[in-house]
This record gives C-alpha cells, structure tokens and sequence, in this order.
C-alpha cells in the first residue's frame, strides 16, 4: 500500500490532513524540496506539492519526473493559482512534440 | 555524404544491403510507434489540461473557504481539531500499459467508509465554515487523484516519446543515408574494377592476335 502526502505551507494544505492524507509543512522551497526528497525514498504514490514552493525545487521535481512513483503533482497554494501547474503540462507536450502545439493560444 | 570505413568487397556489400534493409524496416515500425503513442499522448495531455483547471479552480474555492474557518477560529483552535484525523487514505497502484510504456493507475481506499468521517472533530468548539473548507478538499480529492494519474502518464509518455523521436531521426537522417551511400561507393568501385578488368583483357586478346599475325606472315615468307 503506498501514502499519499501533501507539502506546503501550514495554511495550504493544513485541511488535507484531515481528509487522511499526510500533511508535510515546509517553510520554503529548500526545506519543501528536503522533505520531498525523504519522502520520495520511502512509498508515497503521489505527493502534492504547492506551486509556491515548487519554485525553488524544479531539479528535486525533474529527478522523479521519469519514474514511475512518487508522481509530483503541483497543486495552487492559499495565495491562489500561479499557472506553473498548467506550465509544467505544456512544458511535456514541448518535450515530446518539440514544439508546444495545444498551449500556444494561450501563453 | 559520408561512407564507411569498410572494405569494398562484395562481402561486405552484401552485409550493408541487408543492414539497410533492416534499418529500414526498423525505420518504418519506430515512425508508426512514434505517431501512435503521440495519439495516445495528446488524448492524455488534454485530459490533464481539463483536469488540472477544474483541480485548481475547486481548490482555489477550498481555499478560499478554509481562511473564512481561519477567520473565524484561532489558528490552534483549527489545528487541534484537526489534528486526529478519523480515516487514513491508502493508494493502491495498478499499471496499465500503453503502447509498452507502464503508466500508474491510482485507487484509493478510506480506512473509514463513513462519509461524516472527514470531519474528526466536535462540532460545538468548531464554526460551518471549517466544515464547507473541509467538505470542498473531499470533493475535490478524487479529481486530483485522476490529475495525478493522467499528469504522470502524460510525463512518462513524453519520456517515451522524446526518445522514440530520436530514434527515428537517427535512422532516417544519419543511418539510413549513411548506408546508402557505402552501397553506393561499393558498387562503384566493384563496376570500376570490372571495366578494368575488361579493359584488360581486350588490350591482352589485341595483344595475341597481333603476335599470332605476324607468326602466320613469317610462317608464309
């Protein structure tokens, strides 16, 4: 069986844990990117991580990008969507395309 | 044009036609992979797109709701009511396959079936805004779990792909072509040996006759 965790900020994702997810609190996205690290080497499936902290953490996201578990998904913090989530989707359409031919109406 | 360094020999013709032959074979099953699990890809990739805006949108309205909570509770007031919570989420992993390309298929089970079990505390100590925060994050659960699967999926097959694509360019621009041409260098060279060789043989039959011309008159005198 794996987990599921959440990291972010208390006010983000504090609700979460209720639901019986587990809740990780970060300060920022270097401590974000430490947690996320440790808990990419334990069994978490699916880790969700606020796009604010997913900032200063793309390398730690690009390692676990090409496996198969944990999928790092980034989901919008308190302070509302930033779009890097969205980004993140065109950028694999530029990946495998070369080219990013379904957002370019729109960025 | 660029030939190989191989020996011009109708051995080794032989050898690089039916390289050729496999390349090109191998050249035409890559494409079709490629153009397949594109398919599948961008079916994928819009699907996460429609996803990944209903996700954040609820969320957004999830948010929203919890800094009312936040508004009308103390902080540690919502942290201790939160802190038990009364179920546990476990993800269970199943993989499909797509195209040979294992992508994850997420499920997930509630250690509690009762659906009040989200809210793991007194309702006295508590205000209806928490619980609307509270409800919206449920709600929205299982779409993120969806958006997981098809944002992974999405990502592994671009891996796939990237490569695929690579592999198709590298027969179709620097393989293929580069084989052709060695056949080509090989058959000219063979062909140039032949015209020699008949060349040759010409000049030594001229040869012959002549001697055996001038035999005959000397016979004759």
């Amino acid at each position: 069986m794996y987990k599921i965790a959440v990291i972010g900020d208390k006010d983000s994702i504090l609700g979460f844990g209720a639901l019986g997810l587990e809740t990780h609190f970060a300060k920022d996205s270097m401590d974000a990117s430490q947690i996320l690290n440790r808990l990419a080497k334990e069994n978490y499936g699916v880790i969700y991580l606020t796009e604010e902290y997913a900032l200063g953490a793309e390398n730690v996201i690009a390692r676990y990008q090409d496996q198969m578990t944990p999928a790092i998904i980034l989901i919008p913090g308190a302070k509302g969507s930033l779009g890097i989530g969205m980004r993140a989707v065109s950028k694999s359409v530029e990946r495998a395309v070369g080219a990013d031919i379904l957002f370019k109406d729109q960025s | 044009m660029a030939v190989m360094n191989v020996n011009p020999t109708r051995m080794e013709l032989k050898r690089l036609k039916k390289r050729l032959e496999t390349a090109q074979r191998g050249h035409k099953l890559l494409k079709d992979k490629r153009d397949e699990l594109m398919k599948q890809f961008l079916e994928i990739v819009k699907e996460n797109r429609i996803l990944r805006t209903e996700v954040e949108e609820r969320l957004s309205r999830a948010n929203k709701s919890f800094l009312l909570a936040r508004a009308s509770l103390s902080g540690e007031a919502i942290e201790t009511a939160i802190l038990y919570p009364l179920q546990t989420a476990a993800l269970s992993i199943t993989t499909k396959n797509i195209m040979s390309v294992n992508v994850p298929r997420f499920s997930y089970e509630l250690s509690n079936s009762d659906p009040s079990a989200i809210y793991p505390y007194g309702f006295a100590a508590t205000s209806s805004e928490l619980d609307a925060a509270i409800y919206h994050l449920s709600d929205v659960l299982e779409r993120m779990l969806k958006l997981a699967e098809s944002e992974k999926s999405a990502q592994l097959l671009a891996q796939e792909i990237e490569r695929t694509r690579r592999r198709v360019n590298a027969l179709e621009y620097v393989m293929i072509p580069d084989l052709r041409d060695t056949i080509k260098s090989i058959t000219m060279k063979l062909e140039e040996n032949e015209r020699g060789n008949i060349t040759r043989l010409m000049k030594v039959k001229d040869m012959m006759v002549k001697q055996q011309i001038e035999q005959h008159r000397a016979n004759e005198e």
